[in-house]
């Protein structure tokens, strides 16, 4: 167990170390237009349900949302796909056609995220249900990162309730970060709880502190078990706080301090529980951020030699398909 | 040969034999499962020959597209069937936002063929009568056909099926089941991107595409019977890409175009074949091209109202005739 947990925690070093060296990117103007959007304060949650996932093309369908750079890396995402998206370098996974957070490799089953909240529930519920069509689904499943504001549009509900009738493998993880941009939950929803749309939707229900490590990695592993058991889909609520801005053009200065108050960080949290416990010692926590800081460094060294896509060379086109028109067979 | 088949009946028949001839196939949509088979029957049979690949949806568009995105991911090549095509519009963001952007943004293909029952019916008013393809034409990413003959809503639809990327098929309501014709499954098709002269003529070119080209059809053989006017009549098939050749070929020949579509006129199809004709034939036209369409109001319900509301063969006729004398 105490070497899950000192993975859990490396994870969220290293989430909270890339995000960090993000915002100074973007402070410094290293990044050429946008902003820069960060999972601080969310980097527990994003880790822990990430980890009981499997990487690779067989693999489970993980669909991270804006604040999940520590998740996606504990999947398995390299340091350069950040780097080379923010940056819009050609080499990376999505060639500066998109770029920031939209990145993904969806042939490993990482989904690339669209702006449109909600919008990757459905595909994840599609390629679960492709996979039984196929006779592949085997024990795999789909994760799904959501927010409290993500948890309000019309696609989420839509796809919620298809995972729900199609009784798919589905974990719904809902971080309820307080916030919707700057929009407070009061003006958001009204039930007592978002959890209480489980029910709603037939979904297994749980409830976690989003703050506390141990306890976002003890209910993500038991709803991750239960839906690879084939008990249908499962949804977790964590409450938590988004520590930074929207992104990172937004101080988010409308947090009121009464409300930060109320939820501590949960990297150093985490830390000092596991040094007060003995499972970590100082030396090991300035090493271990010291070796995520220099490979952070190194990632963005090597993004930013990479060549920027060239306007002349691009072919301009969105369809796969070529000889549409002149009437070659597609 | 065998006996004539309906529109509909090739659609049905198209799905089957793709269903068969792919494990990879399958179609998803509000009551096309069970006994029912479908608002209009698309699907009747088909769950009993294929019970795990033809799948009832909850009434949720923007879900059943979503799950068309991530299911052609994995390999699959999902057909969606929308019960009207006016209902496209909630599922417009999945459509346009995610499977006409993924190959772009990211190199995946996705194959997913979404059905659309388009076009007017006498009574179906404002929300089961529309024609989505100028918004959905709009969007880089998506291909957008329209058959005309029961040998393209057989053809095509494989065609559609097969192809990598994501394709709005608009079928037309009317035609379902008022027009029949011979099928030959196995014939050789035009591939999709191409459209097709559906007659040939000297005098004028009359372009259009679903249900209006039978209308163009019929003011092409009045003209003829009763003016000497020779129309040449293309069916676009498909609209998104558009077969610029074919239509600045015809115009090389005829020298004047009228264009015909029920759709509304405000940027729609009609719009770019004729922005088409004026940017790269403008040396070629001998009368300024005409755009007849829909009225630009919402559908309407009754039905005199609404047969006055498109353009029909004597509209077409007397368009034509106006140019031809200009």
């Amino acid at each position: 167990m105490s070497a899950t947990r000192l993975a859990l925690w490396r994870g969220m070093v290293l989430g909270r170390a890339l995000d960090e060296r993000l915002a100074a990117l973007y402070r410094q103007g290293g990044i050429r237009g946008g902003s820069v959007f960060l999972g601080k304060g969310q980097e527990a949650l994003s880790v822990a349900a990430a980890m009981p996932l499997r990487a690779g093309p067989e693999g489970d369908l993980y669909a991270p949302l804006i604040r999940d750079t520590a998740g996606r890396l504990a999947l398995g995402e390299s340091l350069s796909d950040a780097f080379l998206t923010y940056l819009g370098r050609r080499s990376g996974p999505m060639r500066g056609r998109d770029g920031n957070i939209h990145r993904g490799r969806p042939n490993m089953g990482m989904m690339p995220m669209i702006s449109h909240l909600g919008s990757g529930v459905a595909p994840v519920c599609g390629g679960l249900m492709a996979r039984r069509i196929q006779g592949r689904l085997g024990d795999t499943v789909g994760l799904v990162n959501l927010g409290d504001g993500t948890m309000n549009t019309g696609a989420t509900h839509e796809g919620l309730n298809i995972a729900a009738v199609e009784r798919l493998p589905l974990i719904a993880v809902v971080a309820d970060n307080q916030v919707s941009y700057s929009t407070f939950s009061d003006r958001t929803y009204a039930c007592r709880s978002l959890i209480d749309r489980a029910a709603g939707y037939g979904f297994a229900a749980y409830t976690c502190d989003g703050t506390d490590a141990d306890a976002c990695l003890t209910t993500c592993a038991q709803a991750v078990a239960a839906a690879r058991a084939g008990a249908g889909p499962q949804m977790i609520v964590a409450t938590l706080l988004r520590i930074s801005g929207h992104g990172e053009h937004d101080d988010g200065s409308y947090i009121p301090q009464a409300l930060r108050d109320r939820f501590p960080d949960p990297v150093p949290h985490y830390e000092q529980r596991l040094l007060s416990e003995g499972v970590l010692d100082a030396a090991t926590v300035a090493a271990v951020w010291e070796d995520a800081r220099t490979s952070i460094a190194a990632a963005l060294a090597t993004a930013q030699a990479e060549a920027e896509p060239v306007p002349g060379e691009e072919d301009w086109c969105a369809f796969s398909v070529r000889n549409l028109r002149g009437g070659d067979t597609p | 040969m065998s006996a004539p088949v309906s529109y509909i009946e090739a659609i049905r028949l198209a799905l089957g034999d793709a269903l068969e001839a792919d494990p990879n196939v399958f179609i998803y949509g509000q009551d096309i499962a069970g006994v029912f088979g479908g608002a209009f029957k698309a699907t009747k049979g088909l769950a009993e020959r294929f019970p795990t690949r033809v799948l009832n949806s909850p009434i949720s568009e923007d879900g059943m597209a979503g799950v068309a995105v991530g299911a052609a991911l994995q390999g699959c090549r999902p057909v969606i069937e929308f019960q009207f095509a006016d209902f496209a519009s909630v599922a417009f963001n999945q459509m346009v936002n995610h499977a006409a952007t993924y190959f772009w943004r990211t190199g995946c293909t996705i194959p997913a063929v979404f059905r659309l029952p388009a076009g007017g019916t006498p009574g179906g008013g404002p929300f089961h009568c529309q024609m989505p393809e100028a918004w959905l034409c709009h969007h880089p990413g998506l291909i957008v056909v329209a058959p005309a003959t029961v040998a393209d809503a057989y053809g095509m639809l494989r065609d559609s099926i097969d192809c990598a990327d994501p394709v709005a098929f608009c079928e037309h309501k009317f035609l379902y089941n008022h027009l029949k014709d011979e099928l030959d499954s196995a014939a050789p098709r035009l591939p999709l991107g191409r459209a097709a002269v559906r007659r040939p003529g000297s005098d004028c070119t009359l372009v259009s595409y679903g249900w209006m080209v039978h209308q163009c059809l019929e003011a092409a053989a009045l003209l003829e019977a009763e003016h000497g006017i020779a129309c040449e009549v293309i069916d676009l098939r498909c609209l998104r890409p558009l077969d610029t050749q074919t239509v600045l070929e015809s115009l090389s020949r005829t020298h004047r175009l009228v264009v015909a579509t029920e759709a509304w006129p405000y940027g729609g199809v009609a719009a770019e074949v004729i922005a088409c004709a004026t940017t790269e034939g403008f040396t070629m036209l001998d009368a300024p091209p005409v755009r007849l369409c829909a009225a630009d109001v919402p559908i309407p319900y009754q039905v005199d109202l609404f047969n006055a509301f498109k353009p029909d063969a004597a509209r077409i006729a007397a368009a034509v005739l106006a140019t031809v004398e200009f």
